[in-house]
């Protein structure tokens, strides 16, 4: 029994709750993030009906091309379980072709995003064009940052498993890059829903 | 009563399948749901669904949201400390910001 609890006080797997103190700290940040995300959300909300001059809503948003971004993200997510399903079996090889698929997803995401702010910006809605305008930019924008930095993340993990510089459980990181990737396919359905979806 | 060898592997197997969630036919399944939820919302934009509208979109976002939080997250065969977490968080910021919207008069506007 002292065996096991040194070898788990080396291997700092365990917190006092017996829980991985790494899964622990990304839950915390994912519940952080709802927080964030709620605060950009009701913004948007209050000033989505504030266009002053500028276009509205109605007028800049292109719902079948959101569609098939949000359908691209949707299924990324299921490309990242599989990439968590074989760091569980221990396949590299399936790990990393399944990490590089979700994120290029994610970047062909992030490039609709971009190709939807700049045809909005060529219909007359920049940043400063009213509160409505400021609103939309600031929330997709945020969300847009953190999907970068999850395809950032993963496409680094790629490389750090094929250098086998992985530190720590190779499953476990996996696992918690995966969440950090589901977190940000959770709050684009919520924008998806209450921003395009749901008329001002 | 003392098990076999294979009886206690299929157990213990079926068991670390359970702590680790679905099976790979299991996820694109959720996945499928998911596709087919996603697309009966952008129907809401096509045709009209009259007075069912709203509840029909946000109930669709809610089970949306549930599905991945739950099935792609992990967090139904997890540890309900992590459920407890994240829970926290989210009902933390709903509260904080319905009670922000109802001062801008959201609710009643």
């Amino acid at each position: 029994m002292a065996d096991t609890a040194i070898h788990h006080a080396e291997h700092g797997h365990h917190s006092s709750t017996g829980l991985s103190n790494n899964k622990l700290g990304m839950w915390l940040f994912l519940g952080s993030e709802c927080l964030l995300f709620g605060g950009l959300i009701s913004t948007y909300m209050i000033y989505r009906g504030r266009v002053g001059e500028g276009p509205r809503p109605g007028n800049v948003y292109d719902i079948p091309f959101t569609s098939v971004s949000s359908f691209v993200l949707l299924m990324s997510s299921l490309t990242m379980v599989l990439a968590v399903a074989a760091a569980q079996k221990r396949d590299d090889r399936g790990t990393t072709l399944w990490l590089t698929v979700t994120g290029l997803l994610g970047a062909t995401f992030v490039g609709g995003q971009v190709y939807e702010f700049t045809a909005m910006y060529n219909e007359g809605l920049g940043y400063t064009t009213s509160l409505f305008g400021s609103a939309f930019y600031t929330l997709t924008g945020f969300h847009g940052v953190h999907v970068t930095v999850g395809v950032i993340m993963l496409l680094s993990l790629v490389g750090i498993i094929k250098r086998s510089n992985v530190p720590g459980d190779k499953a476990e990181v996996v696992e918690l890059v995966g969440l950090y990737w589901h977190f940000v396919d959770v709050v684009w359905i919520i924008i998806f829903t209450l921003v395009y979806l749901i008329p001002a | 009563m003392t098990m076999t060898t294979a009886e206690h592997s299929d157990h213990a197997s079926q068991d670390e399948h359970a702590d680790h969630g679905l099976s790979i036919a299991g996820y694109v399944k959720v996945a499928a749901i998911l596709a087919a939820l996603t697309g009966l919302e952008v129907a809401t934009y096509f045709v009209d669904f009259g007075p069912f509208f709203m509840p029909v979109l946000l109930t669709l976002m809610c089970v949306k949201f549930f599905i991945v939080v739950s099935y792609f997250m992990h967090l139904k065969f997890d540890n309900k400390i992590f459920s407890f977490m994240f829970y926290a968080g989210l009902f933390l910021a709903i509260g904080v910001y319905a009670a922000a919207l109802a001062t801008f008069k959201f609710f009643s506007a």
